[in-house]
């Protein structure tokens, strides 16, 4: 049976890897996940014949808990993952992986208090006398061993942090929480808090105690409140990238505790290619990832004050001249935002692009690395809409193609063809890279009002001289411009 | 059982894989990709069932409950999100086999 078991986990993480890989290009990704979903579904049914499930005195109702903790888990994450609209999908990532590291943490929990049931067992017999009887551990490392007792309070901590954190991550996305601020001095706060929190963890592993364990993960689960309520908004696709890597390494800690290889290589790999994922992420944006902890973005009021000198002013344009300017132009490059998500416009603009493309013009979709909630967000949302991959371009590929396009068409996007990132030292997005939408012939912006981006910045591209901007819902404006096409 | 050097070797040798896997991915794909990277972790589930399945008492069988929970949220999750992400991509043309990355 062992034999089974084993050779199950170990085909498991080959199929992890594997479907990663595969992950890794649009033409077999679906395989990909396929793949590491068979081998999900192969470690879960062979863990129900292991031998610390069947020998355990309790282990019918242990069954019973198993299937019906499944069934609800399961069950409304199913639903919910069915149901969830692809522009909420960057917080219902945040929430499935805040589950992920709350299950390792709670793993740690179940395996701490096995070991402090065995230290207060041994003190009661020494109460009643027994002499000699020297076997039982005074501490939880006696009991559970020097390295593993380690990676169990580090697991449980970084676990617990994911856990909370990535909670209050789903819900500062999903709008139920937007203050930024939580307390004075919260830096300060959280660093005597983590102080306080390795202290905890010391006394779990010298004493037998029960309160150290509860004092430990309270701390913990508030310092992953306190981390993540100051961060902005515009950062949190790097928190979450951040605590998925986190979670993958508790798993992996929490699988050395349970001497579980499977949990050991998938949490590990999860961990490094987080890791990986959170730096490039953060690059993408022109932060680093301690920028992201330790500065509120956009809650320092310096801009604004470049769109002024300038002096410039918006210039507004009506539907029907877009629709002319597009339809006899030689080549359009539509650069969406996520307000063009929001507005659900995307269907409008894949039914343009067929039209355009039509007329014999050359349409093109340029995606910033950082263009929706997060790197690649936008993809999936061209995707649903039906946008083929092969039409979409990255920054790389498309940015020295701005100066052969006839009409550059920004929809709810802005930061990222933002020019002041390149020019004014003083602009909290200098240094980003970003589609020099400015160059090409004509740049004609769909924005819903005058006010300013997602972070709060003035866009200088707005007042260019080649710029024309068209006021309305990102949906209606498209509506007008398919209907000026058509009538063409 | 997995001693102390064996594991650290898997541990090395498992962190240099996943980060060759993810150094090659187009941008397009870091979205889904990060979902399913979290889809992975979702073998949590195992140590969860272990944790619950050696439960003694009721106290450790609750925190074991709540572990199987969660964990059955971020498999069952992770997986349904991801695949519905990743059928949505398709290429212009026909043929299947080309295209790939720009």
């Amino acid at each position: 049976m062992m034999i089974l078991i084993q050779a199950s986990y170990f085909l498991a993480a080959v199929l992890f890897i594997l479907g990663l890989k595969q992950m890794s290009s649009p033409v077999t990704a679906r395989r990909g996940i396929q793949w590491a979903g068979a081998g999900m579904v192969l470690a879960t049914l062979v863990t129900f014949l292991s031998p610390e499930l069947t020998d355990n005195p309790q282990a019918l109702t242990n069954y019973g808990l198993i299937v019906l903790a499944i069934a609800i888990g399961g069950g409304y994450a199913y639903v919910t993952g069915k149901k969830v609209a692809m522009t909420d999908m960057p917080q219902m990532i945040a929430m499935y992986n805040g589950m992920g590291g709350g299950a390792a943490a709670t793993i740690a929990a179940v395996e701490l208090l096995k070991a402090q049931g065995e230290v207060a067992a041994g003190q009661a017999e020494s109460v009643l006398g027994a002499v000699g009887m020297s076997a039982h551990p005074s501490t939880i490392a006696e009991a559970m061993g020097t390295d593993v007792t380690i990676l169990a309070i580090v697991g449980a901590i970084i676990g617990t942090i994911a856990f909370s954190g990535s909670i209050i991550a789903w819900a500062k996305l999903d709008g139920r929480l937007n203050s930024n601020k939580l307390l004075p001095q919260q830096q300060l706060i959280n660093l005597v808090l983590a102080i306080v929190l390795v202290g905890f963890a010391i006394a779990v592993y010298f004493t037998g105690d029960l309160m150290p364990i509860i004092a430990f993960f309270g701390i913990a689960l508030l310092l992953g409140v306190f981390i993540t309520v100051p961060v902005g908004g515009a950062d949190m696709p790097v928190i979450i990238s951040l605590f998925n890597a986190l979670t993958g390494l508790a798993v992996g800690f929490e699988g050395y505790v349970l001497g579980n290889a499977a949990m050991i290589i998938a949490g590990t790999v999860v961990g490094s290619a987080g890791s990986l994922l959170t730096h490039l992420m953060a690059k993408a944006m022109n932060r680093s990832v301690s920028n992201v902890f330790f500065s509120g973005f956009g809650t320092t009021a310096a801009a604004g004050a470049a769109a002024d000198e300038s002096g410039g002013s918006m210039k507004e344009v009506q539907a029907q001249d877009v629709g002319i300017m597009m339809a006899y132009a030689s080549q359009v490059v539509i650069i969406p935002g996520y307000g063009m998500a929001v507005a659900q416009a995307q269907h409008k603009v894949w039914e343009l692009t067929q039209l355009l493309t039509d007329k014999g013009v050359k349409v093109k979709f340029a995606i910033h690395p950082v263009a929706g909630r997060m790197p690649g967000h936008m993809n999936v949302l061209l995707a649903e809409a039906g946008v083929p991959y092969d039409l979409i371009y990255d920054m790389e590929d498309i940015n020295a193609d701005f100066g052969n396009t006839t009409v550059t068409l920004v929809i709810g996007a802005n930061d990222v063809v933002n020019p002041a990132a390149k020019k004014d030292p003083s602009s909290p997005l200098f240094g980003m890279p970003i589609l020099n939408a400015e160059e090409s012939e004509n740049v004609i912006v769909i924005k819903r009002g005058r006010g300013t981006g997602f972070s709060g910045v003035e866009n200088p591209l707005f007042l260019l001289d080649n710029t024309r901007m068209l006021f309305g819902d990102g949906q209606k404006a498209v509506n007008e411009l398919i209907q000026a096409v058509k009538e063409l | 059982m997995i001693e102390g050097l064996a594991a650290l070797y898997i541990f090395m040798l498992a962190g240099f894989t996943g980060y060759e896997i993810i150094s090659k991915v187009p941008v397009i794909l870091h979205t889904p990709l990060m979902s399913g990277s979290n889809f992975v972790h979702g073998i949590v589930l195992v140590g969860a069932m272990i944790a619950l399945g050696i439960a003694e008492n009721g106290t450790q069988q609750a925190i074991g409950f709540v572990a199987v929970l969660l964990a059955a949220g971020n498999a069952v999750g992770g997986y349904v999100v991801t695949e519905r992400m990743l059928e949505m991509f398709k290429a212009s043309g026909k043929k299947d086999s080309a295209g790939g990355k720009h």
